[in-house]
């Protein structure tokens, strides 16, 4: 039996060890340490890993070839006569006789891929512009001011075109196509992240710490890429996160109008969702599972962007 | 020489207008003409109200911010003329702590990383273990043990804080050191800690202070010499306790007539002096006297028409005021009457 002593010797213990574990931890390990716990993020990790996963296998999850039909046995179109879900084909069979569960999992390597490769353009370049444009507004003196201003009013011309519109224009120059449809909704989302992380620099530039690094007698490439940018990514990766859904719903958008890629053996969701609309009286669920598949990803990343957000928000760390 | 001499410094933000094109409209005479020395081992106090421009003059010692005109000489050498990268390499002789202990350590930086960095731009310490134990040297120094190293700011507490400041401008063993209200944003009982290990560090290192501060009683405690600053300009300066003892400048008297009286009885008796208005803009001084809008003792002659130089009126006493002598005799009464808008209690 252990004596009284003893035991609040152990619980002292246990106490300075989990002062230890938290010990020396920056802000995005205390983000994630938070995030593990809400539940929103939880759910967005899920829902965006589960479609990944789909993604990534594809083949070995879909049950039928996404182009064999069955035509000619059981679909007739002109007769507006539909196979509906059933225990063979767990979504259906589309106008042509394809198994609709099987196009959309394949289909959602190239609606996840569109998204995420034009979302990852769009941060790219966003980043280096803004970057470049915060970084000269705040130690390259007035002649950094100077190049701040003019690229900014680029942006804001970029701004200044709703999204798809720029999209569109952009998918029209350069032609049908799927590297058209990443260029177009990637250079949409440019702006976007070139503003924002502009933004966060400027607000960061301001701060003492970066009046510390100047006193303590750092070069101003120092001070731009060890200290201000850093500490001005974290609203850049919410968006990132945000952006990934808007990419996939416009990557469907363009897809829709016919601007995706014209070879119709690659199953795309929002090539189906479009497809889709000429059988919507006759087979609404044809369009009804590309549309909620596009709804419940874009969700997902909204989901973990917003979770993102919420931890990294200085007012909640202590 | 001193170790720090500045000599008719002014610091203008020009007020722009204009988005390409650029113009200037107007300028914040944030700094208007000072003169003062700090010599080596020993403190400068510098005291005024908010908007007098203290925290430009301490930030325009380490070039933070253009000089427009005047010198700062470090050890004679004038930092205001000197081109980038001398510039950058002489800022090790001068380092700053700052008022907001918390703002001015970047969060993403644990103390190690924010302790080395000095080290690191100036290519100091022979090897990594050389820097570490520098660090290591200065957070001991600061009253912190090694175990703080793999910490981030945010897990302290703000006097904790303000020493990892310390420490950081401690590594790099500057001559001078500029603290920019080092304590205002601490609680009182950890201020005093604060403003003891400065002067602690003062005595072992032979480290020079302009300590920069709105808080009389800060100033008076740390300071070999003290300052007043009003609306850019020095209007006195004189050994810490001759200050208190005898003010002659009109404002630095209604500055310290501010400050209570721990005794009862003196205090009932005591007759404070209330300032009319408000702080005149930087952006358009007063002309003459920069005080005399708000003087009670403002006279016709000169004081709205010339400025006053600082000349010294007794040992180590220098006062802006062209009436010091015939205030401090007597011979010129305050005008006290009370104005109804601003009646006091």
């Amino acid at each position: 039996m252990t004596s009284r002593a003893e035991r609040i010797d152990r619980l002292a213990e246990l106490v300075a060890a989990r002062r230890e574990d938290g010990a020396g931890r920056g802000v995005w390990r205390e983000a994630f340490t938070r995030m593990r716990r809400d539940p929103m993020a939880i759910t967005g990790a899920a829902v965006v890993g589960v479609f990944l996963l789909v993604a990534v296998l594809g083949e070995l999850i879909a049950p039928y070839s996404p182009t064999a039909q069955t035509w000619g046995t059981e679909v007739f179109p002109n007769r507006n006569v539909f196979v509906g879900p059933r225990a063979e084909n767990w979504l259906g069979l589309d106008n042509l006789g394809r198994d609709q569960f099987s196009r959309m999992v394949i289909g959602a390597r190239q609606t996840l891929l569109v998204g995420v490769v034009a979302a990852g353009l769009g941060f790219t370049a966003g980043a280096l512009l803004g970057g470049v444009s915060g970084a000269a507004h705040t130690l390259g003196g007035r002649a950094g001011r100077r190049i701040d201003t003019v690229l900014m009013r680029l942006t804001d011309m970029m701004l200044a075109l709703p999204t798809l519109l720029l999209a569109v224009s952009i998918a029209a120059l350069l032609g049908q196509g799927l590297t058209t449809v990443m260029i177009a909704v990637g250079a949409a989302q440019i702006p976007i992240f070139a503003r924002l992380l502009r933004g966060a620099m400027i607000a960061q530039g301001g701060r003492d710490y970066v009046l510390a690094a100047r006193a303590l007698g750092a070069r101003r490439r120092r001070i731009a890429l060890a200290h201000i940018l850093p500490n001005s990514m974290g609203p850049v990766l919410v968006q990132l996160t945000l952006s990934l859904a808007t990419a996939i719903i416009d990557a469907a958008a363009l897809s829709y109008l016919g601007l995706g890629n014209p070879d119709p053996s690659v199953p795309e969701w929002g090539t189906m969702l479009a497809d889709a609309q000429r059988f919507l009286g006759g087979a609404p669920q044809l369009a009804v599972f590309p549309a909620l598949a596009i709804i419940v990803t874009a969700l997902g990343f909204t989901l973990m962007g917003e979770a993102m957000r919420e931890s990294l928000d200085p007012r909640l760390r202590k | 020489m001193s170790l720090l001499e500045i000599e008719d410094l002014e610091v203008h933000f020009p007020i722009r207008r204009g988005v390409l094109l650029e113009r200037t409209v107007g300028r914040v005479r944030a700094v208007d003409g000072v003169s003062l020395s700090v010599a080596a081992g020993t403190t400068y106090g510098l005291v005024g109200e908010s908007g007098c421009g203290k925290t430009t003059l301490g930030r325009a010692v380490l070039r933070l911010v253009d000089v427009t005109a005047g010198q700062v000489r470090l050890g004679g050498v004038d930092l205001a003329g000197l081109p980038a990268e001398e510039l950058r390499r002489s800022r090790r002789r001068v380092q700053m702590v700052f008022q907001d202990p918390l703002g001015s350590l970047d969060p993403r930086q644990n103390v190690e990383s924010l302790l080395l960095e000095g080290l690191e731009v100036h290519g100091l310490g022979a090897d990594r273990a050389a820097r570490r134990a520098a660090v290591v040297d200065a957070l001991e120094a600061v009253g912190l043990s090694a175990s703080a190293l793999p910490r981030y700011p945010h897990e302290f507490s703000g006097g904790q804080r303000q020493r990892i400041g310390i420490a950081r401008a401690l590594v790099l063993s500057p001559e001078l050191i500029v603290c920019d209200e080092p304590v205002s944003a601490l609680d009182v009982s950890i201020q005093a800690q604060v403003l003891n290990l400065l002067e602690e560090l003062q005595r072992e290192r032979g480290l020079a202070y302009l300590v920069i501060a709105h808080d009389l009683a800060v100033v008076r405690h740390v300071s070999d010499t003290v300052g007043v600053m009003y609306l850019g300009g020095l209007v006195e300066e004189a050994p810490g306790d001759g200050l208190y003892a005898e003010p002659l400048h009109p404002y630095t008297r209604s500055l310290i007539s501010a400050v209570p009286v721990p005794d009862p009885a003196v205090e009932d008796g005591r007759r404070r002096i209330l300032l009319q208005g408000d702080l005149p803009s930087p952006a358009d001084p007063p002309p003459g006297c920069r005080f005399h809008t708000r003087c009670p003792w403002r006279q016709e002659e000169l004081c709205a028409t010339v400025r006053p130089e600082l000349r010294q009126v007794a040992e180590g006493h220098k006062v802006a005021c062209h009436h010091a002598e015939r205030i401090a005799a007597g011979e010129i009464a305050p005008d006290t009457a009370e104005r109804p808008r601003r009646a006091g209690p």
